[in-house]
């Protein structure tokens, strides 16, 4: 059979050409594919220049005012260009319309203008690199500071400004997708849970992306007219911004983590053969998420000056949202009791999620609690925190779907050993990358720091170090990804693991119209007794020891 | 000054609390994971079981972890009351933060420059603002941070116990000195502490 990558192509628009046109979701979540992965490459590089810089005292490998572009434009890109879209934009526009049974989402053309708009975003942030500068203030871009700085603000905002844009069209996409186009047989209780967690993702991405899209002309307002709204002289007020800026980017880490939860409650019951346990709670918990956390912005503030009565509602809050994330974790080590598990590649990844959000989301707790949040915050323990949710939780959930999805997507396979060997690395890096920052933070050391006192000297050096072996386990894993490309295309990738979504009834890579016949629904959406009963343990068919 | 509670304990107490439990649910969680991956490998156990949910369990693991994230909550709070209520008869220290230097200005009038002088066992409040972009003073030995924002007057306050030398930091992002922006506090006995507000250094 055809598949996608054989599509027709109109006349004029050949090769490439007939890529930039197209409005096959599968064919845009490729494009999302190659593009997010230059960005994240490109704020790895970033990031491991910090790490370089910080690894001894004093200066070493940028100036101080390079070392603030340098961490806004990490963060900027990081967040904005990889964190973001990455799980929603590449495997959700592939595998949600397999997911529900449709041929397409909603809107694709609106799916293909949404890359364009990804696309110009990015383009602008470099652009505003090669003008006055790239901005020197954190990816946060707090006044009064953002308004007074003589670098590019302006431009990099309106890069963040556009992704915005591209960003609240997915959402609006996936939702219409999966209320008109889910195969007629399939109601809610029967969509994979991949599925419902970027459901629930897509609705914040629609409800809290305009009020950064307004803070942020704000910001432009305020640089070019000098209106007043943040200073205090005139009647503004400097944490009114602060205010408006979390409400989008607390939010916004939900963004971030829920497709990858999606992601794992995917992967744990098909490499255990046994049904995911506790269905139901984990899509109430991924609504409960998006709806309690649009409501807990302000932790980022306790030291602002707001006021008491507000720190007390935002730290209980805070706690109450800890909890639908505690449930999902207990789910997924249940799906694991008495399964039938092999290991795999993406099991590996999925294992390292569940341990690094663990800590991530545990260390939230020390930051949500009022007392303890005044000495940790604005240190290196936050930094070391929200690594290990964004980082440990959502990189890690993006790398255990390329390696669970690749085969569906290219049916090629790649290299097991290699893939473990780079799981293992990264993992062991991260650990030495962001633990010595928890004991620096606690020690004191500030965040967007250049240099740092001489008793921080130890803990920034293994950090560094550590840095190094993840970056060379990333690059490893790409590699080796990148390497199954030009092999063969690799027999039985059709359904590796024994997945029981509709993505795996379908060949790899799929065909142009999804479904050639229509998909059959089960009724229960994680049920494993035809695999369990066809027996075969498939997975073993690792391109180099088997076939 | 002994009926005054160093909120220094407050926050610790309420740090420890919070990691123990965590260090105690990561330690269970991961052991339990990596046990159930190893027991229930598919070359020894092949025939999974269909458990598809259990409510006891559930509930169970709703109500437990929300009693405990409420009483972290309490913890957190009431070392945050420590830190916000200040005890009466506090030296008070006028804190202005600019780019890239904090000034400190005592009761005296005596100004000094990236340097904090107090005496031991006295309560020190310090009122702080901004005159331009927002800093943040942050003294890690007393658990004290708090923002320099222009136009609004922010406080802190702490009880130095100890004679030493501490540093002073800021913490929130204020442009290309933001790493240079420390200074130090010079906790000294009562006597020194008076000789020296009252001494004309020039200012």
């Amino acid at each position: 059979m055809t598949s996608f990558y054989q599509t027709p192509e109109p006349a004029g628009f050949a090769g490439i050409r007939s890529w930039l046109i197209t409005f096959d979701h599968k064919r845009i979540a490729l494009l999302y594919l190659f593009s997010i992965l230059f960005w994240f490459l490109l704020a790895v590089t970033l990031g491991g220049l910090i790490r370089l810089e910080l690894m001894f005292p004093g200066k070493t490998v940028l100036s101080a005012q390079m070392y603030n572009s340098v961490f806004t434009l990490h963060g900027v890109i990081m967040i904005f260009l990889f964190i973001i879209p990455a799980l929603p934009a590449v495997f959700g526009n592939f595998f949600l319309p397999i997911h529900i049974g449709a041929e397409d989402v909603y809107f694709p053309r609106l799916n293909l203008l949404s890359w364009y708009l990804y696309m110009a975003g990015g383009i602008v942030a470099i652009v505003s690199l090669f003008s006055d500068g790239f901005p020197d203030t954190g990816w946060t871009f707090y006044v009064p500071f953002s308004i007074s700085t003589n670098t590019n603000v302006s431009t990099a905002v309106f890069a963040a400004f556009i992704l915005g844009f591209s960003s609240m069209l997915t959402g609006l996409n996936f939702i219409t997708t999966i209320h008109k186009m889910r195969a007629k047989t399939m109601g809610w209780l029967q969509l994979p849970l991949f599925t419902w967690s970027l459901y629930a993702t897509a609705w914040v991405q629609l409800l809290a992306t305009p009020v950064i899209t307004i803070t942020l002309v704000l910001v432009v307002v305020e640089r070019f007219f000098n209106v007043g709204l943040f200073d205090p002289a005139r009647g503004g007020d400097p944490i009114l911004y602060q205010h408006l800026f979390w409400m989008y980017s607390h939010p916004a880490v939900y963004i971030m983590i829920l497709p990858g939860m999606g992601v794992i409650s995917e992967i744990i019951p098909v490499s255990a053969r046994k049904s995911i346990f506790g269905y139901k709670a984990i899509v109430a918990s991924s609504l409960a998420i998006a709806i309690a956390g649009s409501l807990v912005w302000a932790h980022h503030m306790y030291t602002s000056g707001m006021s008491e009565t507000a720190v007390f509602v935002f730290s209980l809050l805070t706690f109450v949202v800890a909890i639908p994330s505690a449930i999902k974790v207990f789910s997924w080590v249940a799906t694991l009791y008495k399964g039938a598990i092999e290991m795999t590649p993406p099991l590996l990844f999925s294992l390292c999620f569940i341990y690094l959000f663990s800590v991530g989301g545990l260390t939230g707790l020390v930051l949500g609690a009022a007392g303890a949040n005044i000495h940790v915050h604005d240190t290196h323990f936050v930094v070391a925190h929200f690594h290990f949710t964004m980082f440990g939780g959502t990189g890690f959930a993006f790398f255990a779907a390329l390696h669970y999805w690749w085969p569906k997507m290219f049916g090629k396979m790649y290299d097991f050993k290699k893939a473990y060997i780079a799981a293992i690395l990264v993992t062991a890096g991260f650990m030495l990358h962001y633990v010595p920052m928890f004991v620096l933070g606690l020690q004191g050391m500030p965040r967007r720091y250049y240099d740092y006192l001489p008793q921080y000297a130890a803990g920034n050096f293994f950090a560094g170090f550590g840095a190094l072996c993840m970056i060379a386990g990333i690059g490893l894993m790409m590699v080796n990804l990148l390497a199954s490309l030009t092999r063969e295309r690799t027999a039985g990738t059709d359904d590796p693991w024994g997945g029981v979504t509709l993505e795996w009834t379908i060949p790899s890579p799929p065909p142009l119209h999804n479904f050639d016949k229509d998909p059959e629904v089960m009724d229960y959406p994680y049920d494993f007794t035809k695999v369990v009963a066809a027996g075969s343990g498939a997975a073993s068919m690792d391109s180099e020891t088997g076939k | 000054m002994t009926d005054i509670i160093n909120p220094v304990a407050l926050v610790d107490r309420s740090f420890y609390f919070i990691i123990g439990f965590s260090f105690v649910f990561l330690f269970a969680i991961t052991l339990v994971m990596i046990y159930f991956v190893i027991r229930y490998r598919r070359s020894r156990h092949p025939k999974p079981a269909d458990i598809r949910g259990n409510w006891k369990l559930e509930t169970a693991w709703i109500f437990i972890p929300t009693l405990i994230a409420l009483a972290m909550f309490v913890s957190g709070w009431q070392a945050y009351t420590g830190l916000r209520n200040v005890p009466e008869g506090a030296l008070e220290v006028d804190v202005i933060a600019q780019s890239f230097s904090w000034i400190f200005i005592y009761p005296t009038g005596k100004e000094t420059e990236n340097e904090l002088q107090v005496p031991v066992n006295t309560p020190v409040k310090l009122n702080i603002t901004s005159m331009d972009v927002i800093h943040s003073l942050y003294i890690p030995a007393f658990r004290v941070k708090v923002d320099a924002v222009n136009g609004l007057t922010t406080y802190a306050w702490f009880l130095p116990e100890t004679i030493g030398e501490y540093f002073l930091q800021c913490t929130e992002f204020c442009g290309v000195g933001h790493a240079d922006m420390t200074g130090v506090v010079r906790v000294v006995s009562e006597d020194a502490f008076e000789e020296w507000v009252e001494e004309d250094d020039g200012w």
